[in-house]
């Protein structure tokens, strides 16, 4: 019938529209023929204002964009010069001088100075802004009094400008990590100029950091951003080591689903992934392995206790809940060989500190200190909620660990997924009994874990309170000039906060990422940190 | 006709207020606010943020503040992207998801219209049964299973298609624009089905058959402008169902379009994207329902005359 | 043909007509007729039937881990093969049928309950009560469902009971609607106003004398909500929203299942097909029944 033919013709002809052949040449070929890395990012920025974000994903863009005092050496971590050409450090530890280089510049072309620093940290230190990762500047003498409204003059601030290119800071305690800090985003320089234009000096709301706004000094500059589509960077012809830059773009796209982001590598559209889905990393290991990366990541996974809320108020039923998960098995078999049991909070390893180890799986034991507690074989024991994230990785492993509950404990849990803004309200105002929580190490060093469980600390959130902790992070291992003796006390705490067991510790994260074997320069490392700057693009694929 | 559509227009005004109105409360009651970030803020922080979004004002001074910049087109900052406009948002996404929901609603028609006509043209046999059920396949199937199972056939066994994106492949418009009109598709086959039902048995057809007329002219020119009212006046309820659908399907096919940025809103507290994207949809359906029974209703000799009196 | 024969024909087909059909006689033959819907019947009869006895049948638990096993194909031991669990997925099918029908049967007659109640009176009182009425059914009609929806699951949180009602609440307006237009034009007929003059109450007339002749429509959009809101569940679990593990329905089943969809396909497919399947059947039962109850469409 005729109107049926055209019909039928018309619908081949949108078909025949779209087969053009498949594609001829995939988007990362020719990436790698243009120098054009497209990177799988997870999720889009909230914004490119480093001293107002907080994720990995705004982590990525920015370490692209800006450059910091100094930069980490992507193989070793070792730090190596940035906008500093070199530094001093005093005897005591107390005292860093930073000589800055001449040839350092803004994309518009104004010359970075030491000013531009002093700055900067004072915009980000300011209360008004509520930066979240102030605490970062904490070291310096009186940063904290600053931030947090007790002191108005910056002038205080351990901060200061010796001359146009050369920046001196005062530290109130040797910390070790001090220069790690510094390749933080949340401690990069922003342009005043630009900033006081749009009034973002203490307004977080403009427009600066948008693209055709912004003035950045890293090694790339901001082209394109498309909300949910893509973020495009360009190489920085003014950039003061271009040289050394062998990538003239990076495209990071918003790749929130895991499963389209490995469908999306298979199809050669990206050069690298954020995650690699757990049910395929074992397929990945053993069909591809020259693609896949796994490795320890500074990281650790455990679930927090509600110590002010009954039944977890009794240290023996924390104690029962994690002794009776068998860690080994969940890692072997539910996430693939993908995270590694933990015992403790920091990471093993981590700069060479080892944490105490005070149980291990014992179901007997678990049991018994239960019928202790006074819920013989689980009788009486009160369901409660643990509340986790909206994600497929934690889901599985709770679903494994509410089943060794029942089946070793005889208590019932209920899971409660929540999305992520409803779950850190939870925490945040301590409504939750038990809650999972993952924590990435800022910098390598065992104090990035350890300093959240002092009493009321912004992060600590679980009722933990303990007098001789507190003396420790806060006072003695700051000061303490020998590492050795440092890991001594960090030991010291751990073991007080393992007692008490205010976490319940599970996993130690590792890293999964996907890279086209075209990528070179870009190493394993516990940060899983890049440096653009060593990176490039292998044309022969 | 024209008081018809001039009462139906001051009838949406109000319905549109409500909306915005119950989604401004509800939004508010949400636990998890917008400013809850995995490190901690303080408590001085936390205020500053709040006194800059307005939030610490009592909520009816907050709802005044929000319907007055709404009147005058301005729908607020986003919460969550700071520097943008939650216009500026709508603004990004809006083509993107216009496009999709058009293919989209361009293959339902194709697919339900053949569907159905064929299928009404021999009641109970293979041809009804065939070409509906393939059709059903649109309400049977969610569309985050037929999506990546298409994605799987020709995306990835036979490399025909792109398996992601909108606009930046070739072809990477043709599984999404199924996947989104299958169900509307299903919904159209089976009206224009039952509207051919209804017409091809009426007199007139086999008047115009006794003629001697060949049958598919019979069909097109007798039968097909009654048969497939019922399928203009779904238009409506089908675009309503067209943008619900594009939520799943732009996050499956991870489209940056106006479907994609909702979900987001709604899980990351957004107050003002939500609003903004709850006004800006609802409206659009209230328009889109007002338009479908303007042009039913002239499309129906019999509707139309009733607005005479 | 002779006279006699023709005349005995006449009478053989005198004693075949049907005797004194009634629109739901009528409607029972012309279903009979129409294969898919009776298939599709049968076989929810049956899925209820297996459903409702599935506790005492089911080979294992549903939340049962072997967790060294993992995600076998189908086996002696597990027909459906098993999840990363090592969880029997006939078991979880089984169950999980358990839950989606009782959220489609449930959320439906909320919605039936609420939407028959409200068009009821909106058609029977008429006039301005009835303006205002629709005016607010208008009003829900024009949040884009979904939204509205997520908007109560994200502030609500999740649990069970309240999935129904919001579901019911959102599917309820069509119902409305359609009662309303079916009292509003069978309120006109002289058998009501009788019933009006001899003092019968309001409620009397709505319950006993117009619902019965309204329910046609009511009964074929009942059906065919059933798997709306089946498929409405599905996407709510697939944001994340719906059902909370260890439970499934296979809406959820559906969503892992698509995850590991080229490494274990059985995940997929068999909650897929039963989760299509009885969409299908749902379908054709109400596209049927539809056909059948129609009066206008009559076939030769």
């Amino acid at each position: 019938m005729k109107f049926n033919t055209d019909r039928l013709i018309f619908v081949f002809l949108i078909l025949l529209a779209g087969c053009g052949g498949g594609e001829s040449e995939s988007r990362v070929e020719s990436g790698n023929r243009e120098g054009v890395f497209h990177f799988g990012n997870h999720a889009e920025p909230q914004g490119l204002d480093p001293h107002i974000v907080t994720g990995i994903p705004e982590h990525h863009i920015l370490t692209a964009l800006f450059e910091g005092l100094v930069l980490k050496n992507p193989y070793t971590l070792d730090i190596e010069p940035g906008v500093a050409k070199a530094w001093d450090i005093s005897d005591d530890g107390l005292t860093y001088t930073f000589q800055l280089r001449d040839n350092a510049s803004w994309s518009n072309g104004d010359a970075i100075t030491a000013e531009d620093f002093r700055w900067s940290w004072q915009r980000a230190l300011s209360p008004i802004l509520g930066s979240e990762y102030s605490y970062m500047y904490y070291p310096i003498e009186n940063a904290e009094a600053y931030n947090t409204g007790r002191m108005a003059d910056f002038s205080q601030v351990g901060v200061s400008v010796l001359d146009d290119h050369t920046l001196q800071v005062k530290l109130h305690s040797p910390t070790p990590y001090f220069l790690q800090l510094l390749d933080h985003y949340s401690m990069f320089p922003v342009h005043r100029a630009t900033l006081e234009s749009f009034g973002a000096d203490s307004d977080r709301l403009t427009a600066w950091a948008q693209e055709g706004n912004t003035v950045t000094n890293g090694a790339f500059v901001l082209t394109e951003w498309q909300i949910n589509s893509h973020v495009r960077v360009e190489k920085n012809r003014s950039y003061w080591d271009a040289e050394e830059v062998d990538l003239n773009a990076i495209v990071f796209y918003p790749t929130e689903n895991l499963v389209t982001e490995e469908r999306m590598f298979r199809d050669g559209q990206l050069h690298r992934t954020a995650e690699i889905p757990l049910d395929k990393i074992i397929t990945y290991q053993q069909e591809q392995p020259e693609v896949t990366r796994i490795a320890p990541w500074i990281g650790s996974y455990f679930y927090m206790f509600n110590t002010n809320r009954a039944p977890m108020d009794d240290v023996r039923v924390r104690e029962a809940l994690a002794m009776a998960i068998d860690r080994a098995l969940i890692a072997e078999t539910v996430t693939q060989g993908l995270y590694t049991s933990s015992t403790a909070l920091v990471p093993p390893g981590t700069l060479g500190y080892q944490p105490p180890q005070l149980f291990t799986f014992d179901r007997e034991k678990a049991a018994e200190l239960l019928t202790q507690a006074g819920y013989p074989n689980g009788e009486g024991f009160p369901a409660f909620d643990l509340l986790y994230n909206t994600n497929e990785d934690h889901r599985k492993i709770a679903v494994a660990i509410q089943q060794m509950w029942m089946k070793n404990l005889n208590i019932t849990v209920n899971l409660v997924n929540q999305e992520w803004k409803v779950y850190l309200d939870a925490q945040n105002n301590m409504n939750y009994d038990m809650a999972r929580r993952g924590w990435i190490g800022d910098y390598v060093d065992p104090y990035t874990f350890l300093g959240m469980y002092i009493t009321d600390g912004g992060n600590n959130k679980t009722g933990f309170s303990n007098a001789r902790y507190d003396e420790i992070i806060l006072h003695e291992a700051p000061a303490e000039l020998d590492k050795d003796k440092r890991f001594a006390l960090y030991h010291e705490a751990e073991t007080i906060l393992l007692e008490n067991m205010a976490i319940l510790p599970i996993f130690t994260y590792q890293f999964k990422h996907l890279y086209q074997t075209s990528v070179k320069g870009m190493p394993d490392n516990i940060m899983d940190y890049y440096n653009y700057k060593y990176v490039s693009l292998d044309s022969e694929g | 006709m024209w008081r018809f559509i001039g009462f139906r227009f001051l009838q949406a005004i109000p319905v549109i207020l409500a909306v915005i109105t119950v989604t401004f409360f509800l939004v508010r009651a949400a636990p998890g606010g917008p400013f809850d970030q995995e490190k901690a803020v303080s408590d001085q922080v936390r205020a500053a943020l709040e006194a800059r979004y307005q939030l610490d004002l009592p909520m009816h001074e907050q709802y005044f503040s929000y319907m007055s910049d709404l009147f005058r087109g301005d729908m607020g900052p986003s919460f969550f992207y700071p520097g943008r406009s939650v216009n500026e948002l709508i603004i990004q996404g809006l083509p993107i998801t216009a496009e999709l929901g058009f293919y989209a609603l361009l293959t339902a028609l194709v697919i339900g219209c053949l569907a159905g006509v064929l299928a009404a043209l021999k009641p109970n046999t293979a041809q009804d049964y065939v070409p509906m059920s393939v059709a059903m396949i649109g309400i049977c199937m969610p569309s985050f299973l037929l999506g990546p199972l298409l994605v799987l056939i020709f995306g990835i066994w036979l490399d025909l298609l792109p398996v992601s994106g909108w606009g930046n492949s070739q072809g990477d418009k043709i599984l999404p624009s199924i996947t989104l009109g299958a169900m509307t598709a299903a919904y159209i086959a089976r009206l224009s089905r039952s509207g051919m039902l209804e017409v091809l048995n009426q007199d007139y057809m086999r008047t115009a058959r006794a003629k001697g007329l060949p049958e598919y002219v019979v069909v097109i020119k007798h039968a097909l402008r009654g048969g497939l009212l019922p399928v203009v006046s779904y238009l409506g309820p089908a675009f309503a169902a067209l943008l619900s659908g594009s939520f799943v399907v732009e996050t499956v096919f991870q489209i940056p379009g106006l479907g994609r940025f909702y979900i987001q809103a709604a899980f990351n507290r957004d107050y003002t994207m939500i609003l903004g994207t709850t006004v800006f949809l609802s409206t659009l359906i209230v328009i889109f329902n007002l338009l479908s029974d303007i042009v039913a209703a002239w499309l129906n000799p019999r509707l139309r005359y009733q607005f005479r009196k | 043909m002779t006279s006699e024969s023709g005349s005995v024909e006449i009478i053989n087909i005198a004693l075949e007509m049907p005797k004194g059909t009634s629109l739901w006689k009528d409607g029972w033959h012309r279903l009979r007729q129409n294969k898919l819907a009776i298939h599709g019947f049968s076989y929810l009869l049956l899925l209820i039937l297996i459903c409702l006895v599935t506790p005492w049948i089911a080979p294992y638990g549903y939340e049962e881990q072997n967790l060294r096993l993992g995600a076998v194909p189908p086996s002696a031991e597990h027909w459906l093969g098993t999840d990363t669990f090592g969880r029997d997925m006939l078991t979880r099918i089984l169950y999980g049928g358990r839950i989606s029908l009782a959220v489609g049967f449930i959320a439906t007659a909320v919605a039936l309950i609420i939407g028959v109640t409200y068009g009821a009176i909106a058609g029977y009182a008429g006039g301005k009560i009835d303006n205002a009425m629709m005016r607010l059914v208008d009003i829900f009609y024009a949040l884009p469902y979904m939204i509205f929806i997520i908007l109560l699951m994200v502030v609500f949180g999740r649990n069970l009971l309240l999935l129904f009602l919001a579901i019911g609440a959102v599917e309820w307006l069509v119902m409305a609607r359609i009662v309303r237009g079916q009292i509003q034009s069978l309120r006109q007929q002289e058998y009501v106003e009788a019933a009006i003059s001899l003092g019968l109450s309001p409620l009397a007339i709505i319950f006993k004398h117009l619902m019965p002749n309204a329910i046609g429509p009511v009964i074929v959009y009942t059906t065919l909500t059933i798997p709306n809101v089946m498929l409405l569940e599905a996407f709510l679990s697939f944001l994340g929203l719906g059902i909370q593990p260890p439970q499934s329905s296979w809406g959820v089943l559906i969503a892992y299942g698509v995850e590991t969809m080229e490494e274990y396909p059985w995940l997929l497919i068999f909650p897929g097909l039963a989760l299509s399947t009885t969409l299908f059947a749902l379908n054709f039962l109400g596209d049927g029944l539809r056909d059948a109850l129609d009066p206008k469409a009559s076939r030769d």
